[in-house]
């Protein structure tokens, strides 16, 4: 059994210590290409998700390189994503290929069954095990935030052009040399204080922009053309709340042991939606309240076309706009991979805000909020 | 009297007669907004984010025809109306939507609907509703159980194969093209959402212009759920939302019986629910009957002719498979 998963963002480097740790045998897909949702869309009808396109995409790349098991999370919240497993396998079948997809998440059949697939991955059913590299692998998660969140900070600082980056972007690919998750870990840890180390313009107060929306798309870079590192580099901090990190406490460990888990932006949401739709809905909206709060510039919206729960924050957020006085700019990605539109906008939006704060600080605040 | 306006958009297609039964026990005088029409399609794009999917476009627009006509309007919030499954994402968060874009509404009953845990909740909803209205608890016990009543009288009339005419939304209303009966003794399920396969004027008067073909209609809520609910559990993971359940459930049942002669599935664009549901189906359908299958995806463009003639072919092939020969593919 040769494991695989899909992409998003930085988590193949937690799947890749988790694999490590229990000894399975895995590949990791390449990275997202313009060739990844390509493959993905030629045997997705046009109606799917632009998440699942690419997830059909990382399978056809990892089955060519050999693996034949798909690993990924799922739900049962009335978003789509509950149902990838199940459209997944169906896939593959019809594509005829031959690939087993394990989806780790509490089934119909309850507990037994999730045990029964952990056992599955992990060839082990040592509970203490299984625990304890769980454990290491958020440890992992955590740590990747962090740098994560560092590099965000240090590219709108940053005294050379691309220094961050050429950090950043190596660190992507040497991961892959270092095995289990003490040996990632501590990598990681040397790049933390890699970046940490670079100079930077203390004086420099740069813009900040929130970026909130949809998980998929906001941590993917291939799916909103690496809007973090292109925000960075025009001089903009950026923030991202919904973390894959903050996902795996939330809405793993915090949800299996019954722990309450309502954030500050879920609580500030209640007054504008109150009631559940899935995804990450109350997120996207509550954290653009607390943005707002925090004093940021402006916050970018994301999300794949055909989203759901997103369609309806869309339709809540301009009038978190009105009250808090935050100007906050929708995009949606769909399969065009016109990157040229997409720098526009963001450009524009960025002058407006940088307009927009230095008439606030000459007190003479005649700027239109939003668009 | 107090007047409750009830939009005539989304879930009133399916609890039209509770809802107006409550509401008229408790002593309230009924508005039910216009039948969806040009302006209501119009009005409701106006207001609603682009993205969003016809029928909630619709929804807006209704809601907009009730302002200043009611004291209160009936908003529910559906979270659930069935165990263990959802109603999609949209449609639960269309009343907060509502409230964030649009600014002027008389009083709101925002009664949540949520039987996902147990379908006891159904009462606790009714109790909250009431309230709005009177403190008599009594008053609104009874008024409830009347209506469930009518509600589950209406439901089997339906399951007979009645249709109770498209919900008070009589016939009619457009032009209809010329139409040659072509058949007498052939039967088409309808598939898609209550809100889309009720709503005449979304739909084109689909219903209405098969039985002008000549042809018997079928549609979901004439197929037993339950039943529906036992053969999802083919599927390694058991659909969570209603409405998957009870299509793909309800196509098993259609595909057992044989007695249909072609199945037409209408949804609107960008329906994410229907992305899933509706793939799962049509792979069910082509790969273990030889029933013709058609997909009709509607949004706001309102062009009749196209629709006509596709609808025409396809009744016009399903009438010549039966006569001619065989060989016609089963593909649209």
């Amino acid at each position: 059994m040769i494991i695989t998963f899909p992409h998003i963002g930085n988590t193949y480097i937690i799947a890749k210590s988790f694999l490590d740790d229990f000894g399975s045998e895995y590949i990791v897909p390449p990275f997202n290409t313009n060739k990844t949702l390509e493959l993905g869309a030629k045997y997705t009808p046009e109606a799917h998700c632009l998440p699942f396109k690419l997830f059909v995409g990382n399978m056809l790349q990892a089955h060519q390189l050999g693996a034949d098991t798909m690993l990924i999370t799922g739900g049962c919240g009335p978003c789509k994503l509950g149902y990838f497993g199940e459209m997944l396998k169906k896939t593959a079948d019809e594509i005829g290929i031959n690939m087993d997809v394990i989806t780790l998440e509490v089934p119909d059949q309850g507990f037994k069954e999730l045990a029964a697939r952990v056992r599955k991955v992990s060839g082990t059913s040592n509970i203490f095990n299984i625990a304890r590299v769980v454990n290491d692998a958020k440890n992992v998660a955590v740590q990747l935030d962090n740098i994560e969140r560092l590099a965000r900070i240090k590219r709108a600082r940053q005294l050379e052009p691309g220094s961050v980056d050429r950090i950043y972007r190596s660190f992507q690919t040497e991961v892959l040399n270092y095995k289990g998750s003490k040996e990632i870990l501590k990598f990681l840890k040397d790049i933390e204080k890699k970046l940490k180390k670079l100079p930077v313009n203390e004086k420099a107060t740069p813009l900040k922009v929130g970026i909130v929306g949809e998980i998929y798309t906001t941590i993917e870079p291939y799916a909103n053309f690496s809007i973090e590192r292109m925000l960075g580099n025009m001089g903009v901090e950026v923030d991202r709340q919904v973390t894959i990190s903050g996902w795996i406490i939330n809405d793993m460990f915090k949800k299996a042991l019954h722990l309450p888990r309502e954030g500050e932006d879920v609580r500030e949401s209640k007054a504008y939606l109150k009631s559940m739709v899935g995804g990450h809905a109350h997120h996207t909206i509550g954290n653009t309240v607390v943005h707002a709060k925090k004093g940021y510039d402006g916050v970018i919206h994301l999300y794949p076309l055909g989203c759901m729960p997103e369609i309806v924050s869309q339709a809540i957020l301009p009038a978190v706009e009105e009250n808090h006085q935050i100007p906050v700019m929708t995009i949606i990605r769909d399969e065009m991979t016109g990157e040229a539109g997409f720098n526009t906008r963001v450009e524009a939006f960025v002058d407006l805000i940088r307009k927009r704060r230095e008439e606030h600080l000459n007190e003479q605040n005649k700027m239109l909020y939003g668009y | 009297m107090v007047k409750v306006g009830i939009p005539r958009g989304l879930y009133y297609y399916k609890f039209s007669t509770l809802w107006e039964k409550f509401f008229t026990e408790l002593g309230a005088e009924i508005v039910v907004s216009d039948k969806t029409n040009k302006n209501t399609i119009l009005e409701g794009a106006n207001h609603c984010v682009s993205e969003a999917c016809l029928p909630i476009k619709v929804y807006y627009g209704h809601v907009i025809n009730l302002l200043g006509k009611a004291d209160f309007i009936f908003l529910p919030r559906f979270t659930s109306i069935s165990r263990k499954q959802y109603i999609c994402p949209e449609v639960a968060g269309v009343q907060d939507m509502i409230k964030n874009s649009i600014k002027i509404l008389p009083r709101v009953i925002d009664t949540e609907i949520n039987l996902r845990k147990s379908e006891k909740n159904s009462w606790l909803a009714a109790l909250y509703t009431g309230e709005f209205l009177t403190d008599d608890k009594k008053k609104i016990k009874t008024a409830y159980e009347h209506a469930l009543e009518a509600y589950r009288n209406e439901r089997r009339i339906m399951k007979s194969g009645v249709m109770v005419d498209e919900f008070k939304q009589e016939t009619g209303t457009l032009p209809l093209r010329v139409i040659q009966k072509r058949s007498t003794s052939i039967t088409v399920a309808v598939l898609g959402h209550c809100y889309t396969v009720y709503d005449s004027f979304i739909n084109m008067e689909l219903i209405h212009k098969l039985r002008e073909y000549g042809i018997g209609v079928v549609t979901l809520d004439m197929l037993d759920y339950q039943e529906s609910k036992e053969r999802c559990k083919e599927l390694h993971k058991n659909l969570f939302w209603d409405y998957g359940t009870r299509a793909y459930g309800g196509i098993i049942q259609l595909i057992e019986n044989g007695g249909i002669d072609g199945i037409i599935a209408i949804t609107s664009f960008g329906c994410g629910v229907d992305s899933f549901v509706i793939e799962l189906v049509e792979k069910k359908v082509r790969s273990e009957s030889d029933i013709p299958f058609m997909k009709l995806v509607l949004d706001e463009h309102s062009a009749e002719a196209g629709f006509c003639t596709r609808l025409e072919a396809f009744v016009d092939m399903i009438v010549r498979r039966g006569t001619i020969d065989n060989n016609v593919s089963t593909y649209r």
